[in-house]
């Protein structure tokens, strides 16, 4: 099976559906290395936000993962990851 | 002239046993009621234990009709209602309806028949547009929870102010909070006060598997709920009931009531910060503490035992010690602390009522309940939390709390009015 | 001698709009905001009417991450909310910290909000539920929402008490403020029509299967048949007196003078409802005499049972025609928590302007022995107002407000 992509814009995508934006913020600009926090996404946000990764990917993302990657960079590479030993597996 | 509100019956419905001896019993051996859920198949979920009743209703003297037309919340608080005033002696003298009210604590309602009804009128989430035609005709009173004011008045004959206090998960107190205020004002003379919850239903389980609130200690749920012990990983969701028969002072000694403890002080404060999240320095509930403390006239030094909030989440327990630690200063450290959710579970708005009850069982029994399956302590949850052993020790004076989603959190003190029997 | 508590602000999300000068206008006109339903199809229902607040996009009001979070009531009454600091001229940060609080009450919660995430959990499994269902539906949301947004740390309370319980939560703001709270925004916002809350409405009974929007909900008129469920209410700063004329406060409505509430003897028990004694009780706790009454907003169940009983408890303490009686609510349906709070309201401006709104659409039953308003405004000297408010099951509350030298 190939493997599925996760991508910037996904994740902004789903960002958008389940937390939405605050409007000091502009997820358009340079984000990528950006904590989630200063991007105005608290805890429960991520768990909405990681609820539907889980969802539409089919995936399984374990409790800490916002924790060990708390910038969009390190959250698409983190999930790639788990898609890719999905793949793989 | 300075009115002061007491507590003289009291009715439970607790996980591991109904009625106020199985309830204690419980408590002071320490057992835990945790278990697999049974009142439905929970398999799909993350979190599949809980703290659960079984519960007969009529067994306990509800009519068909009754249980027909009530959720199985509204049904614990009319029982324990009925035990509560038997408890008091109140229903042998001839008390006054129109100065007798109702405050009863609810935090998620009816939310049992509000699924169940919810699967048939929407052919299990197919149709967006309801059939009401497969309603119930009760369905109104599942949405607007005052029919649970309604069923106790009915049930006690109450005609005074009656209400539903639904605060979340601090109702418990606040509740019997609000009825202390309008004895205290000259407004009522008794309250029938507590609280219900019977949320144990497919959509809070869904809604606290989402958050990541909830115990997955599945293969073990006698051991699921935690309180402070470093391997916690969230609360186990329970049920149940506590009312209580709350009275003026005066009027309860001059018809010789047993009385079990005053409403002595009382306090809520919001975070007004985060729907669930807490600030780590428990600046409002240590706030809520003080003012309850100040309202009683009582001082740190002067409590015997504190009936914690306890729920067994990572964020809860440290959050609360430090309030303990802010609230209480170096009294924090020499008082007994325990959480009862350790045995029958957090049954959102009611436990608040039922960790009431526990507090006036101890200042009866002058025993402290333990906190169970502490056996691991979290290095920051550093004060006195009791495990594993209930105690003996002289109470007199108790501090119960509660924290809530809304950032609302709650302190009642509870004492012994002078010259009640100790 | 108890400090008094003014009414130092107001804001409200009504059928007639969002804001109090709009609802004002179009309640002092006589003007009807009943219509057939828009928010979900109401062809498959008996009932087809409601008092719709229509046009209203909780981003022009909400920062869109609250807005992700809240039912439609929340998002309603934190509009009003943030209207009623506005009015008052009082910034929440202004407040010393544990002095401000927040008392709503709540009938149906987060039901539209609930209903959605009920259809993801049955239709689609466990995993659809929204993180936000953990509190968005539950009855406390909206006191925890407007605390956690204008930063109140003092007192909060929610209380459900059906229609009635808009009055018994803004008396326990009044209580918590003689017990020492400088300032409690108080009140209530109900919204439950989606087809879900509209089953709950259907299932009284009592819900008008009129389909003229003036000709359906038409309380002491002999073609009662029912009311109109509306959605919406009014959110109002409280403040202490001595709080209020220490920050200047120089928007002050009337002050809350009395209030009262009892149960109704079980169905069946014969004896009298509890509402007589309910406005008594309220009129001693403001120490004013009937006489000293000048305006009533009833209750206005519409139904023969309820407006009989109403009349009844008003003749009783008043006496036949004595007193101007009104129901306004009859332009934009009973609002549940909300109702009573939007009558407060409406009794401080009938105060401030010096007049009485009109029960439009109602042609009065000459059954009933009561000077009821209806049709035009009335001009008319307003010192004192009652409100009555009674709700399913047996709730009784009433409030008296009176004018501030």
């Amino acid at each position: 099976m190939s493997q599925q992509e996760f991508t910037l814009q996904d994740l902004k995508r789903i960002l958008l559906d389940g937390a939405g934006a605050d409007e000091s913020v502009d997820l358009d600009g340079d984000i990528l290395d950006t904590d989630f926090e200063q991007l105005g996404y608290e805890s429960l946000a991520l768990l909405e936000t990681g609820g539907r990764i889980e969802r539409e990917y089919g995936v399984e993302l374990h409790d800490e993962i916002f924790t060990d990657n708390p910038t969009p960079r390190a959250l698409v590479a983190a999930v790639n990851a788990q898609l890719g030993r999905m793949a793989s597996a | 002239m300075n009115r002061r509100a007491v507590i003289t019956g009291v009715g439970v419905l607790a996980p591991g046993g109904t009625g106020v001896q199985n309830f204690w019993d419980l408590l002071t051996e320490g057992r835990t009621a945790t278990r697999r859920i049974t009142l439905f198949d929970a398999g799909s979920f993350r979190s599949r234990v809980a703290a659960e009743i079984d519960f007969d209703p009529a067994g306990h003297g509800l009519t068909p009709q009754e249980i027909q037309r009530m959720d199985r919340a509204a049904q614990f608080a009319v029982v324990g209602a009925r035990e509560a005033i038997a408890d008091s002696g109140l229903a042998t003298v001839a008390f006054d309806p129109h100065r007798t009210g109702v405050s009863i604590g609810s935090g998620a309602g009816a939310v049992r028949r509000l699924d169940s009804e919810y699967r048939v009128v929407s052919d299990d989430g197919r149709l967006d547009l309801v059939d009401h035609a497969y309603a119930s005709r009760h369905l109104y009173r599942q949405c607007v929870p005052s029919s649970f004011a309604v069923e106790v008045a009915w049930a006690t004959g109450a005609e005074g102010p009656a209400t539903v206090v639904s605060t979340g998960c601090t109702s418990g107190l606040d509740a019997v909070a609000h009825a202390a205020d309008l004895i205290r004002d000259g407004t009522a003379d008794v309250m029938i006060t507590g609280a219900t919850d019977a949320p144990i239903s497919p959509i809070t389980l869904a809604s606290f598997d989402a958050i990541k609130a909830t115990s997955t200690r599945n293969d073990e749920p006698r051991a699921a709920s935690r309180p402070f012990d470093a391997d916690r990983d969230g609360f186990v969701l329970g049920e149940g009931a506590a009312v209580f028969v709350l009275e003026e002072l005066t009027g309860a000694r001059d018809r010789g009531a047993r009385i079990y403890a005053e409403i002595a002080g009382h306090a809520t404060r919001s975070n007004g910060f985060h729907m669930t999240g807490l600030r780590p320095d428990g600046r409002e509930l240590a706030e809520a503490i003080t003012a309850a403390l100040d309202e009683a006239h009582t001082s740190p030094e002067d409590v015997d035992y504190v009936s914690a909030h306890g729920s067994g989440t990572r964020q809860n327990d440290r959050h609360e010690t430090a309030a303990l630690k802010r609230g209480l200063g170096a009294h924090a450290r020499r008082t007994p602390i325990s959480s009862i959710k350790s045995m029958v579970g957090h049954s959102l708005g009611s436990v608040g009522s039922l960790e009431i009850a526990a507090s006036v069982l101890a200042m009866r029994h002058h025993v402290v309940p333990p906190t169970a399956n502490l056996h691991t302590p979290d290095p920051e949850c550093d004060l006195d939390y009791v495990p594993i052993t209930a105690r003996e020790h002289r109470t007199d004076t108790v501090l119960t709390v509660a924290s809530g989603f809304g950032g609302l959190q709650s302190a009642m003190v509870l004492s012994r009015p002078d010259g009640s029997a100790a | 001698m108890k400090a008094r508590t003014l009414i130092t602000g107001v804001g409200m999300a009504t059928p007639h709009g969002i804001g109090v000068a709009d609802s004002w206008a179009a309640t002092r006109a006589g003007k009807n905001a009943i219509g057939r339903i828009t928010r979900f199809d109401p062809s498959p229902y008996p009932s087809r009417l409601a008092g719709e607040i229509r046009d209203f996009d909780p981003r022009d009001h909400l920062p869109d991450r609250l807005v992700r979070q809240t039912d439609r009531s929340s998002q309603l009454a934190l509009t009003a909310a943030a209207h009623a600091f506005e009015d008052a001229g009082v910034r929440p940060a202004d407040v010393p910290e544990y002095g401000g609080g927040v008392v709503t009450a709540a009938g149906f919660g987060g039901i539209e909000f609930g209903q959605n995430e009920l259809r993801n959990l049955w239709s689609r499994g466990s995993r659809y539920v929204s993180v936000y269902q953990s509190f968005a539906w539950f009855h406390a949301a909206t006191s925890g929402q407007i605390s956690v947004r204008h930063e109140l740390r003092g007192h909060a309370g929610v209380l459900v008490g059906d229609q009635a319980g808009g009055l018994d939560a803004l008396a326990q703001a009044r209580r918590r403020i003689r017990r020492g709270s400088r300032l409690i925004v108080s009140g209530g916002v109900d919204a439950s029509l989606c087809s879900w809350g509209w089953a709950a409405h259907l299932a009284t009974g009592q819900i008008s299967a009129g389909e003229h929007p003036e000709r359906s909900y038409l309380p002491f008129d002999r073609a009662a048949d029912g009311h109109v469920p509306g959605e919406g209410g009014a959110l109002l700063i409280l403040e202490d007196e001595r709080a209020a004329i220490e920050r200047g406060a120089d928007n002050v409505y009337c002050e809350i003078a009395g209030y009262a509430s009892t149960f109704d003897p079980r169905p069946g028990d014969g004896r009298e409802p509890g509402l007589r004694r309910a406005i008594e009780l309220a009129l001693a706790d403001a120490a004013l005499g009937p006489w000293e009454i000048d305006l009533v907003f009833a209750d206005a169940a519409a139904t023969a049972r309820m407006d009989r009983e109403e009349a009844e408890a008003l003749i009783a303490v008043f006496g036949a025609f004595a007193v101007p009686v009104t129901a306004p609510k009859t332009a934009i349906g009973r609002l549940c928590g909300g109702g009573a709070p939007v009558d407060v309201v409406m009794a401080a401006l009938a105060i401030r302007e010096g007049l009485i709104p009109p029960t439009v659409h109602v042609e009065p039953s000459p059954e009933y022995d009561i000077d009821l308003v209806t049709t035009h405004p009335r001009p008319a000297s307003v010192r004192t107002a009652l409100v009555i408010a009674r709700g399913h099951g047996g709730f009784n509350s009433a409030m008296v407000v009176r004018a501030v030298d």
